[in-house]
C-alpha cells in the first residue's frame, strides 16, 4: 500500500460521510413526513417548501446549541462515548457496495466484517449509560447491552443462510447470485428474521426499549445535548440506512434482480438508482412499523428473540443446508420456509408461552440461606 | 519504513499499552476499556500476520461479546465499591509471578527460530476445509467443551428449590 492509495481511500472514505450525511438529512425529513401522513397531520411545513429545509435548520440549532457535562459524569468515558458509537457505524461502509465497480474496499469476508464491525456500537451506548452517572442512563445501557447482543444471534444466523446460498461471503458475489432469484423469494424465513433482528438492532419502534422515552426518558442519551447528542442521532439514522441498505442488498437482489441488461457506465449508475430504491422502500416500511406497532416489554422482547428469532434461525439454517446437500429445487425451501413459519406463527397463537402471556418477572436470591438467616434474624 | 510495519508497530503499541493500563489503573471501568484496546491490538497483529478472518474474530468475540458481558457486570456497581480494589496487598507476589513468566517466555522465544514464508492470507474456504474435515473431531471436542461449560452456568445460576 503506498501513497497513493491511502489518498484514494481518504477520498472514498469522505465521499460515503458526505454521502451518509445527506442521507440523514433527508431521511430525518422523511420520517416526520411519512409519520405525520399516517397520522392525518401536515409535518413540517414552514422551513422552505413542504418543511425540506427543516433538516438543515435542525442540524444548525443542534450545533450551537450548549453541551452540557453533568458534575457526576466520568468526564472521559462520556466524550468518547458518542465517538464510539459513531465510528463502527461508518466503518460498516467501508465494505456495502452501490454497484458492481462502485464500493471502497471489495473485502473478501465482506458479510462477516459487517457483523463484526456494527457490534461494537453496542459499547458506546454501554459507555454512554456508564459514563453519565445517571439511573435511567445505566438502566437505558443495561437494556441496550442484553437487547443488542440477543438480537445479533438471529441477525448473524439469517446472514450465515445467504452466504449458506452462494457459496460467499462477498457482499457483491452475493448480489450477483441472485441475478435469476432473489433470496427472499428463495429464503422468505431468513428475510423475516433478519428483518425483525435489524429493527431490533437499530433500536426503532417495537424495539426501542433502550432508549423508550416513557421508561427510561432517552435511556443512555438524557443526559447528552447539542452536538453530541447529534453524533447519537446521526449514528441511530445511518444504521437505519445500513439496515435497510443490507435487506436490499442480500434479500431483495440488490442491482441484479429482476435482470439487469446494462453494462458499463449506465450499468453503474442505473444499479445505484435501482439500489437506492430499495433501500428506500425498505426505509419506509421501517417508519410505517415505527407509526403503527406499540413498544414491546423488555421480557416480551427477550422471550421473542431467544424463543423465536433463534430457533427459527437454527431451522432455518438446517433446511437451507439440507436443500443445498441433496441438491434439491430452490422452491422446496421456499415452501419448506413459508410452512415453518405459518406453523410456527399458528402455534404461538394458540399456545401463547411467555411471548404474549402476561407474566410477573420473579427475582430469585442467588444465596437463599443468607436471606433466610436474615430473616431469622429480623 | 513499511505500511505493514507501521501498522504492526501502532498494534503491538496498542496490546502492550492496553495491557499497561488494565494493570495500572485504579477504576475498574477504565481497566475493562484497556483491556478492549489491548485486544483490538491483537487483532491488529493477526491483520498484519494477513489472518483477516482471525482478526475479525478477535474483534466479534473479545470486543463484540467478552467485554460487553464484563461491562455488563460492572455497570450493576459504582465507582466508590471499588475504591480499594487495586489496594491489593498480593502485588509483590504478582510482580514475581509475571516476571517468572516472562523469563520463561523470553527464553522460549529467543531459543527457536520462527521459520519465514511467503507472506500471503489463507482462504476462509482452506481454513473451513482444515476445521471442518481434517480437524472435525477436535473441533467438535472443543465444542462439547464449551456445551459442559454453558451447562454449568445455567445449573450454577438456577434458583434453589421453588418453581422457575
Amino acid at each position: 500500500m503506498n501513497l497513493q492509495q491511502v489518498f484514494m481511500y481518504s477520498v472514498g472514505a469522505s465521499l460515503i460521510l458526505g454521502f451518509l450525511s445527506l442521507t440523514v438529512l433527508f431521511l430525518t425529513w422523511l420520517e416526520r413526513k411519512f409519520l405525520a401522513r399516517l397520522q392525518m397531520r401536515m409535518g413540517p411545513m414552514r422551513v422552505g417548501p413542504y418543511g425540506t429545509l427543516q433538516p438543515l435548520a435542525d442540524a444548525v440549532k443542534l450545533i450551537f446549541k450548549e453541551d452540557i457535562l453533568p458534575s457526576w459524569a466520568d468526564r472521559k468515558v462520556y466524550w468518547l462515548a458518542p465517538l464510539a458509537v459513531f465510528v463502527p457505524t461508518f466503518l460498516v461502509w467501508v465494505t456495502i457496495p452501490f454497484a458492481r465497480d462502485l464500493v471502497l474496499a471489495n473485502l473478501e469476508l465482506g458479510l462477516f466484517y459487517v457483523t463484526a464491525v456494527s457490534v461494537l456500537s453496542i459499547l458506546g451506548l454501554v459507555m454512554a449509560g456508564w459514563g453519565s452517572a445517571n439511573k435511567w442512563a445505566i438502566l437505558g445501557g443495561l437494556r441496550a447491552a442484553g437487547q443488542l447482543v440477543s438480537y445479533e444471534i438471529p441477525l448473524i444466523m439469517a446472514i450465515l443462510g445467504v452466504a449458506m446460498l452462494t457459496q460467499s461471503l462477498n457482499i457483491i458475489e452475493v448480489v450477483d447470485g441472485q441475478t435469476r432469484v432473489a433470496n427472499f423469494i428463495i429464503q422468505p424465513l431468513g428475510f423475516f428474521i433478519f428483518f425483525t433482528a435489524g429493527l431490533a438492532e437499530l433500536g426503532r419502534t417495537p424495539f426501542d426499549i433502550h432508549h423508550a422515552e416513557s421508561e427510561v426518558v432517552g435511556g443512555p442519551f438524557v443526559e447528552y445535548s447539542g452536538a453530541h447528542w447529534a453524533v447519537f442521532y446521526l449514528a441511530e439514522y445511518i444504521n437505519t440506512f445500513t439496515i435497510a441498505i443490507l435487506t436490499a442488498l442480500l434479500f431483495l437482489g440488490g442491482w441484479r434482480w429482476p435482470d439487469m441488461p446494462l453494462d458499463g457506465l449506465s450499468h453503474s449508475a442505473l444499479s445505484v438508482a435501482w439500489l437506492l430504491l430499495k433501500a428506500y422502500l425498505v426505509v419506509i416500511l421501517i417508519f410505517w412499523i415505527r407509526g403503527t406497532y406499540p413498544r414491546l416489554r423488555i421480557d416480551q422482547l427477550m422471550a421473542f428473540s431467544w424463543k423465536v428469532l433463534v430457533p427459527l434461525s437454527f431451522a432455518n439454517i438446517v433446511l437451507t443446508g439440507v436443500v443445498l446437500y441433496y441438491d434439491w429445487h430452490w422452491s422446496l425451501l421456499t415452501v419448506a420456509s413459508l410452512i415453518l413459519m405459518a406453523g410456527f406463527f399458528l402455534s404461538l397463537t394458540f399456545y401463547s408461552g411467555t411471548a404474549a402471556e402476561r407474566m410477573t418477572v420473579s427475582v430469585h436470591p442467588a444465596r437463599p440461606e443468607a436471606i433466610s438467616r436474615r430473616k431469622m434474624d429480623l | 519504513m513499511e505500511f505493514s510495519s507501521v501498522i504492526f508497530y501502532i498494534a503491538a503499541a496498542c496490546t502492550i499499552g492496553g495491557a499497561f493500563g488494565v494493570v495500572i489503573t485504579r477504576n475498574i471501568v477504565y481497566a475493562a476499556f484497556a483491556l478492549l484496546v489491548s485486544l483490538f491490538g491483537v487483532a491488529g497483529l493477526f491483520l498484519v500476520a494477513f489472518a483477516e478472518f482471525l482478526a475479525l474474530v478477535q474483534v466479534l468475540i473479545y470486543g463484540g461479546a467478552i467485554v460487553i458481558v464484563i461491562l455488563f457486570a460492572l455497570m450493576l456497581t459504582r465507582i466508590e465499591d471499588f475504591e480499594h480494589l487495586t489496594d491489593n496487598g498480593q502485588w509483590p507476589l504478582a510482580v514475581v509471578a509475571g516476571l517468572g513468566i516472562f523469563g520463561v517466555l523470553l527464553i522460549a522465544v529467543l531459543g527457536t527460530s520462527v521459520r519465514t514464508g511467503p507472506r500471503e492470507s489463507v482462504g476462509v474456504r482452506d481454513m473451513a476445509e482444515a476445521l471442518f474435515r481434517d480437524w472435525a473431531v477436535p473441533f467438535e471436542v472443543a465444542s462439547l467443551v464449551l456445551l459442559v461449560a454453558l451447562i454449568g452456568a445455567v445449573v450454577m445460576v438456577r434458583a434453589y428449590g421453588g418453581k422457575d
